[in-house]
């Protein structure tokens, strides 16, 4: 048997969650305790057999009032392919005017996810 | 600049979300309300801030910084609030008159209340006081933010961190993935500053290591930071002799709190709280200078946003109902409210006579586990909550509904 105790961060709260499994960890084999809402639970399984994460970072941006936009992935990409996104991301540049949505790559690092812009750059005047 | 009003019901000062949620309350109320800001874009401190996590409160979604405040940009603009970018409000008087300045010019504003939602600033060296030679490569950590995602500059190659706040975590996250390598946090305190889930997403998974219980002792380097040295500090957070180590790095960035921005505030005779360093408001976020009101970080420094915004609109709606209906009649005392064990503090500081529901803000002193929050009248019970958790990194709200309305010489919050 194998115990672990995890920080919970899909949300403000951090729950602590106490995860027990015992061989590999699979979703059938994990038992989660200590999480406030069910969405720890799902957490804990994603976190202990492919964990993911949301990347934040920005691009160049031409022709704008700032030298940049910020981005997001549009939703969390596996952990290990991190640095591989924000590798790809360092040779993307767009023209201003750019908005909130805006898709400015896709299937990034082969994850199959979008990355959006977060932050609007209007053209400079 | 001609088309500007110069007389408004409420003036709110700050474009953060705080004053941004606190314009649009007010002028949902109905008030004509001028938000001024000196910036040129709205949003605040929030701008910079282009990791996730906010929102889920407020919206009950995972959005970024500048997403969350375009959320409240818009709100502004809808409710019809005028806005006064580019403009630092440079005078308050207690008559609610202010002095505008925007690009060399200056121009008076009137309001019949006014909101201030200045945010806070950095702590910075000069506060700490850490001995050693000054050379470059010293930054605050919300500095190094700014640099980063707002000018796309380059702060450093290999980072020590003083200071466990979020700000100072989300970089060494930020940093990492810019390609540098950030080779330690350093913690005065027992526990961390930032909140748990920070130290997780942000330290862990980079195996970046966190000394608790340490501090810096002398900063070294002629042009650029060289090296620092950091000990095991004690209780009294004094060094320990014999534990000091040098951590090479090119960059020191300095987690080590906020503060509220009150230089307007102080001018104008509000009154301050020794440990919030922000006003002594009541239960309807006003100072003691009448039809002046407080909210946001300038208030108290905040861990989430969603909850600077939230407290802006209930200000908001409080300095429209002031400017359009006249200062309250009432003149009962109002109820002193007090922290008790465990608490460092809690806002609002006072509460009126006759109020059937109450909203307290606190934080506790130190870290612990299953304990019970409760808020006393007089000694007797008026509601409690159970925490699993306790931490001073995070605030904690509690309503308290009193049907007969709030009757008491003092009003406590206590940990047991
Ligand atoms: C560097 C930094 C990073 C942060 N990162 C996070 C984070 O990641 N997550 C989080 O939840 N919280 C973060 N915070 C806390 C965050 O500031 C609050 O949660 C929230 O943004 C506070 O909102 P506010 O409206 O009170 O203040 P702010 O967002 O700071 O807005 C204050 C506004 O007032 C304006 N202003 C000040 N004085 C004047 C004047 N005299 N005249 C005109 N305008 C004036 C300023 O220009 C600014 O736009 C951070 C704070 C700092 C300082
Ligand atoms: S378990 Fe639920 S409440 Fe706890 S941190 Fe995770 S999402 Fe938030």
């Amino acid at each position: 048997m194998t115990t672990k105790r995890l920080t919970c961060i899909l949300c403000p709260n951090g729950c602590e969650v106490e995860v027990s499994y015992s061989g590999e960890p699979t979703p059938e084999s994990i038992s989660v305790d200590g999480n406030t809402c069910p969405r720890g639970v799902d957490y804990a399984i994603e976190e202990l057999t492919a964990p993911k994460r949301t990347l934040t970072t920005s691009v160049l941006v031409y022709g704008g009032t700032q030298p940049q936009a910020s981005v997001k992935t549009a939703c969390p990409i596996p952990r290990e392919s991190l640095f591989d996104a924000r590798e790809a991301l360092r040779r993307i540049a767009v023209d201003a005017p750019v908005a909130i949505g805006d898709v400015v790559a896709s299937d990034i690092a082969g994850t199959g996810v979008d990355v959006i812009v977060t932050r609007p750059v209007p053209c400079s005047p | 600049m001609s088309a500007r009003t110069r007389e408004a019901d409420v003036v709110v000062i700050g474009g953060g979300p705080a004053g941004l949620a606190s314009a649009a309350s007010a002028a949902d109320a109905g008030a004509k309300v001028v938000l001024v800001d000196r910036n040129r874009e709205l949003g605040g401190i929030l701008n910079q801030c282009i990791h996730d996590g906010f929102g889920l409160h407020a919206f009950g979604e995972v959005l970024t910084g500048p997403e969350f405040a375009a959320r409240y940009i818009d709100r502004a603009f809808d409710a019809g609030v005028e806005v006064h970018p580019n403009t630092t409000v440079a005078e308050l008087e207690a008559s609610r008159e202010l002095v505008c300045t925007t690009l060399g010019e200056r121009y008076p504003l009137r309001a019949a209340s006014v909101v201030l939602a200045m945010g806070c600033r950095e702590r910075t060296r000069g506060m700490l006081q850490i001995p050693g030679t000054r050379p470059a490569g010293v930054y605050t950590a919300g500095t190094a933010q700014w640099l980063t995602n707002m000018r796309n500059l380059r702060v450093g190659k290999k980072i020590l961190i003083l200071g466990s706040g979020d700000i100072g975590l989300i970089m060494a996250r930020r940093l990492t993935w810019e390609g540098a390598e950030v080779v330690g946090v350093v913690e005065l305190l027992p526990y961390p500053s930032g909140l748990p889930r920070n130290i997780t997403q942000c330290l862990e998974d980079y195996g970046i290591p966190l000394h608790l219980s340490h501090s810096a002792t002398c900063i070294h380097g002629r042009e650029r930071v060289e090296s620092v040295t950091v000990a095991r500090f004690d209780g009294r957070r004094q060094p320990v002799p014999g534990t000091e180590f040098e951590i090479e790095c090119d960059t020191l960035l300095l987690s080590v709190g906020l503060i509220p921005e009150n230089e307007l505030s102080r001018r104008v005779g509000v009154r301050l709280d020794a440990t919030t360093s922000g006003a002594f408001v009541d239960d309807r976020h006003m100072t003691n200078v009448p039809g002046v009101f407080s909210c946001g970080n300038v208030l108290h420094i905040h861990d989430l946003a969603d909850w600077a915004a939230e407290e802006g609109a209930r200000a908001g709606t409080q300095a429209a109902a002031y400017a359009l209906g006249g200062p309250a009649k009432g003149g009962a005392k109002p109820i002193r409210i007090e922290p008790g064990d465990g608490i460092r503090y809690v806002v609002p500081q006072t509460a009126s006579r006759g109020s059937k529901e109450l909203l307290v803000s606190f934080r506790v002193t130190a870290p612990d586990e299953n304990r019970t929050a409760e808020v006393l009248a007089d000694g007797r019970v008026l509601a409690s909550e159970d925490l699993r958790r306790a931490h001073p990194a995070e605030m904690v709200q509690m309503k308290v509904g009193c049907a007969d309305g709030l009757d008491a010489d003092r009003l406590e919050v206590r940990l047991t």
